[in-house]
């Protein structure tokens, strides 16, 4: 069972948690001046990233809250957690 | 003398508490400290059970937990029945029943023997080739016998009546057995002021040192052995546990154990626990298992009587148990030579020593013992024991110089090969150590470290030291400053070693057993390699060697030296199998814990749960929920008691417990802002006091949810959802409030299990609730449909909602969950005189389906707009943006030829449809044919006297008179489309 630090309230179980899909996805201001093309791929393209990823969680049976983690998706090892809006510290091009 | 095979000393028994037990029905006497294996070895009893496969008689090959051949049955009473338990690790207690497993009619003679006979037609992909055809009868025929005669233990029929319980604990350092190893690390961790966590899976402390003579800090090892321990256990920040299985590693170091607190007892106390299952979190691991004895794969070596050298040496040492009259050694390892001496001082005769290598070391002193260098063992027989061993050089097999030796056991050692179990488990890599070759650990993933045999690391004073290292690193790696002296002791390496079959085994027609519970020969690798199989692990699964609950202990490394040398490659380069967890069986029991029967999954109960169970109501699963589905009345059935429900509705008065419906209280200056941009509807021009219907989507279009909203005041709306969408409604709404617009100052609440909710819906409703409600003015023209109002209903604080989903006039009465059952008793008595009748939910579904109404997931299937299902009207026309809108706008949400929600009449009005049937043009057709559509509900309307459909057709609202066929097994059947309003189309009942 994973053991991941909540940026609110430290160390705690899996568990505890809700995984929450791909971090730093912005949902589009403006979404009415979108193509098609670009609207589907906001709704629908994911990364499937082998190495660091830069997903979301909540922390469900905690404090609720959301925030983003960088996992590295070959050994399941969390380099990072941090806040909803903040960019991940040392972060890549995925991470921002 | 009754334990003829027992002598004085052993260090693990009491020599005067001798313990009854029973085996297969015989009687046996043992002493207190005995294993099952044990006290059976002292009455001279090898046989123990038959193999897997070719049903084999097999006798002890080892003396722990990795024991491949003697699994048994205990038997405590008819509800306590566990298969499948190794002798090995089996205690003995007074009046112990075992029997042995996969045997008929007995273990000495075994109807299944005769697979043995044709043994050379079920080798490696047996099953695979041949039970292929007919397909049918793999199901009906061949499973069933294959699953009959190849069984381990037979599976208890009855519930299990033992309690199992979970625990959690965090420790710094958790060290995972007490061999010297283990306890010197265990020590210096402790010493340096670490939490410690002690684990191992015999009864006591020590692994080798119980058993074995040495030296240690110059005194006896036994006496260092009871120092540590008592050191540890005065030690508040020590937690120790025996007869505790490390059975799995899991991620960021979660180790899963499993202690067994009663197998061992005579009388188990009434309702004490059977076995604990903790989950420790360490921050440090360290993993001191040990190493396993390799068995030699040689002709004839798996009769009852062969077995490893070193249990031999336990059995004598521990138990006091010498395992026959007249051995024979066959090695190619120094220790055996040690082993023999051992046996031989105690009085056994030792008649030879067979050494596979040409020139043993000086190490290998066999002293008066008739020794035989490079050779090695052309056959063995006996049938239910071992009775005399051949043995050839292996430079000059020809006839002349093979010898036959009578004995009653052959001991055996192939070296050791370290146990990789947890460390594997842990995803850490391995290298191969061609020094002593052995895989052992690399590179870790995990926080964990390794000490003595389980990293190669032999020689009592090397393992004490190694493991000492690893306490003191891992309790520095907590931030706890090391102290405390290392132990010393003598260290004499072990040196040889053979891996793989060994010479002569091709030649010969006699079994060579590789892996003794899956009865996997060396032939069967050789035919599995020479069929083409590569890769070790294809070997592994074609062959199955290595795998079930054995987890390739005693086999793995020569399964995988056998298989490098018929290739032609070096072992690294064929690599190691993974090591599954568990590695030693665990039961069901402790996985469950306490989660069984009631407390499987949660139930939830509405709190008018206790009214309508004793007023004999049938109950259905929503989710979690139990919701009251209907309330038969003497012998009425489910159809009668819904007429009867809905007439009442339609005519008077009904009530239901509504309680489960979602309920979430949006909350804050930006309320009416964030519902908007939530929700399809147009929540700014909606005034305080008054409802709502509204509908969420995904924000690919589809429909998510519905529900009525209530505007409390300007920053309060008191939201409905769906009784098993709420969570994720919830959820979404929480994700966009935090993550997309934090800037809103909004809270959301759930408050679902906080308002029971009393539905009073029928003309007479009004009537009924007036006299009762105060605070609210309750007219039609000042609380007219889709109103709600604050007030108190009994004396209970009240939110009065004016909705109808059945279509009649209607309430809901939100109050207090604690309060809801004296509230809902006020009301049934008021209306009782005026005929009100409680109703359930199939009523309620039968009603709202002759409205019209969809249900979310019934008629929508997360591919709906709000237009398929006539819900268009709902969308705010003048808002810029809201969750899905975008999605509605692109070109196949719009297509015309989308499925509409119509209803459907039958031609003939008693045919209730199937839901989900599919509809169709044309009549008669065989497929395939275009589907246009497909029934979502139907049910026999009590209202309209006939049977009514509501249905997705493509382009339906462009079809409404058409003939279309419900495509049925027993005939397509017409149906004619209709409005889905079945019922009071204009509304006007439920505005009354």
């Amino acid at each position: 069972m994973l053991l991941i630090a909540c940026p609110y309230c430290g160390e705690r179980p899996e568990i505890e948690f809700a995984y929450a899909g791909q971090a730093h996805l912005a949902r589009p201001a403006r979404a009415e001046a979108l193509s098609d093309e670009d609207w589907a791929a906001y709704l629908y393209l994911r990364s499937n990233t082998k190495g660091r990823h830069a997903e979301r969680w909540r922390h469900l049976h905690g404090c609720a809250r959301f925030f983003n983690a960088v996992r590295d998706t070959t050994n399941d090892r969390f380099i990072v957690t941090y806040k909803t809006g903040e960019t991940a510290p040392g972060a890549g091009e995925a991470e921002r | 003398m009754t334990q003829p095979f027992r002598i004085a000393g052993g260090r693990l028994v009491a020599g005067d508490r001798p313990i009854r037990f029973l085996f297969d029905g015989r009687a046996y006497e043992g002493l207190a400290g005995d294993t099952l294996a044990s006290a059976l070895l002292a009455n001279g009893v090898h046989l123990m059970g038959r193999s897997f496969k070719y049903h084999r008689p097999r006798g002890l090959l080892s003396a722990s937990s990795d024991e491949p051949n003697a699994l048994v049955t205990v038997r405590r009473d008819d509800d306590r029945i566990t298969p499948n338990l190794r002798a090995t690790q089996v205690e003995l207690y007074e009046g112990l029943e075992a029997t042995s497993q996969n045997r008929w009619p007995s273990l000495g003679f075994d109807v299944g023997a005769v697979n043995d006979v044709f043994g050379r037609f079920i080798t490696a992909g047996f099953y695979y080739k041949t039970f292929m055809w007919p397909r049918a009868a793999w199901d009906r025929l061949y499973e069933p016998l294959i699953r009959r005669a190849a069984g381990l233990g037979e599976a208890p029929t009855r519930p299990d009546p033992d309690r199992y319980a979970h625990r959690y604990a965090h420790c710094d350092v958790l060290v995972v057995g007490s061999g010297p190893a283990g306890l010197a690390a265990a020590v210096q961790a402790g010493r340096a002021g670490a939490r410690v966590m002690l684990c191992d899976e015999q009864p006591a402390f020590g692994g080798a040192l119980l058993a074995d003579e040495a030296t240690i800090d110059a005194i006896p090892s036994t006496a260092w052995l009871d120092g540590a321990v008592a050191e540890l256990a005065a030690n508040p920040k020590v937690r120790l546990l025996t007869r505790c299985q490390a059975f799995g590693y899991f991620a960021h170091n979660m180790i899963g154990l499993v202690e067994r607190l009663t197998d061992q007892l005579p009388s188990p106390p009434q309702g004490a626990v059977r076995e604990r299952l903790w989950q420790v979190r360490a921050r440090r691991v360290v993993i001191a298992t040990g190493a396993h004895e390799r068995p030699l794969v040689f002709p004839g070596n798996d009769r009852p009587g062969v077995m490893l050298s070193g249990a031999a040496r336990r059995y004598l040492d521990g138990y006091g148990v010498k395992v026959g009259r007249r051995l024979v050694v066959a090695t190619a390892c120094d220790q055996a030579y040690d082993d023999a001496e051992a046996l031989a001082a105690a009085g056994v005769e030792v008649a030879a020593i067979v050494d596979l290598r040409a020139e043993p070391p000086a190490a290998a002193h066999a002293g008066d013992i008739p020794s035989f260098a490079g050779h090695t063992i052309a056959r063995t027989s006996g049938r239910l024991r071992i009775q005399s061993v051949t043995i050839a050089p292996i430079d000059a097999p020809d006839a002349n110089a093979v010898r036959t030796i009578d004995c009653d056991a052959l001991l055996m050692s192939g070296g050791f090969t370290p146990s990789l179990h947890l460390f594997s488990q842990s995803r850490g890599k391995m290298r191969w150590d061609a020094a002593i070759d052995a895989f052992v650990p690399d590179q870790s993933a995990e926080a964990e470290q390794s000490a003595g045999a389980c990293r190669g690391v032999y020689g009592l004073g090397d393992v004490l030291r190694d493991g000492a290292e690893a306490g003191r690193k891992a309790a520095l790696a907590c931030g706890f400053a090391p102290a405390g002296e290392v132990p010393v002791a003598e260290s004499r390496p072990w040196t040889g070693g053979y891996l793989g079959a060994a010479p002569l085994v091709e030649a010969s027609r006699g079994k060579a057993f590789v892996d003794w519970q899956n009865d996997v020969t060396a032939k069967d690798l050789a035919q599995a390699v020479q069929e083409g199989f590569r890769s070790i692990e294809h070997v592994k699964r074609y062959t199955t060697t290595g795998m079930a609950t054995d987890q390739g202990k005693t086999s793995n490394i020569n399964a995988l030296a056998e298989v490098a040398r018929l290739t032609g490659r070096s072992i690294p380069e064929v690599g190691l199998t993974t090591f599954r967890m568990p590695y030693t069986p665990v039961t069901f029991g402790s996985l469950a814990g306490v989660a069984r029967r009631d407390l499987f999954d949660p139930v939830r109960q509405a709190p008018m749960h206790g009214w309508a169970e004793a007023r004999g109501a049938v109950f259905e699963d929503v989710g979690l929920w139990k919701r009251a589905r209907y309330f038969p009345q003497g012998a009425e059935g489910m159809s009668a008691a819904v007429a009867r429900e809905c007439a009442a509705v339609r005519g008077a008065c009904g009530l239901f417990d509504a309680s489960t419906l979602g309920k979430i209280e949006v909350v804050g200056p930006d309320a009416a802002e964030f519902m908007n941009r939530m929700y399809v509807n147009d929540w700014t021009r909606l005034e305080p006091g008054r409802c709502r219907y509204g509908v969420l989507l995904r924000e690919d279009g589809f429909v998510l949810d519905d529900g009525v909203v209530g505007r409390l005041a300007r920053d309060r709306f008191h939201v409905t959802t769906t009784t098993g969408g709420v969570a994720g409604v919830l959820a979404m709404m929480e994700d966009y409030l935090q993550t997309e617009w934090p800037d809103l100052d909004v809270w959301l609440t759930s408050v679902t299990e906080q308002w029971g909710v009393i539905a009073a819906q029928g003309p007479l409703a009004r009537q009924i609730l007036a006299p009762l409600v105060e605070g609210v003015d309750i007219s039609p023209e000042a609380f007219p449909h889709m109103s709600i109002s604050v007030g108190s209903i009994c004396g209970a604080p009240m939110r009065l909602m004016r909705v109808s989903f059945t279509g009649e006039l209607g309430y809901e009465v939100n109050v207090a969950a604690g309060q809801a059952p004296a509230v809902w008793e006020a009301i049934w008595a008021a209306g009782q005189p005026l005929g009100m009748t409680p109703y359930g939910t199939e009523a309620m579904h039968v009603l709202r389906a002759e409205k019209g109404f969809i249900i979310v997931g019934q008629e929508t299937d997360g591919t709906a707009t709000p237009d398929d299902v006539d819900l268009g009207w709902a969308i705010g026309k003048h808002k810029r943006d809201f969750v899905g809108k975008r999605s509605l706008t692109r070109d196949a949400m719009r297509r015309g030829d989308r499925k509409q929600l119509v209803g459907l009449l039958t031609a003939d009005p008693k045919l209730v449809l199937e839901e989900g049937v599919q509809i169709v043009e044309q009549a008669g057709r065989k497929p395939p044919l275009t589907m246009v559509g497909h029934v979502t509900s139907s049910y026999a309307s009590p209202t309209l006297g006939r049977s009514i459909a509501l249905a997705m057709v493509s382009g339906g609202r462009g079809r409404l008179g058409q003939t279309l066929y419900a495509a049925r097994p027993g005939g397509d059947a017409p149906v004619s489309v209709v409005s889905p309003v079945f019922y009071d189309p204009r509304g006007e009942r439920a505005n009354a």
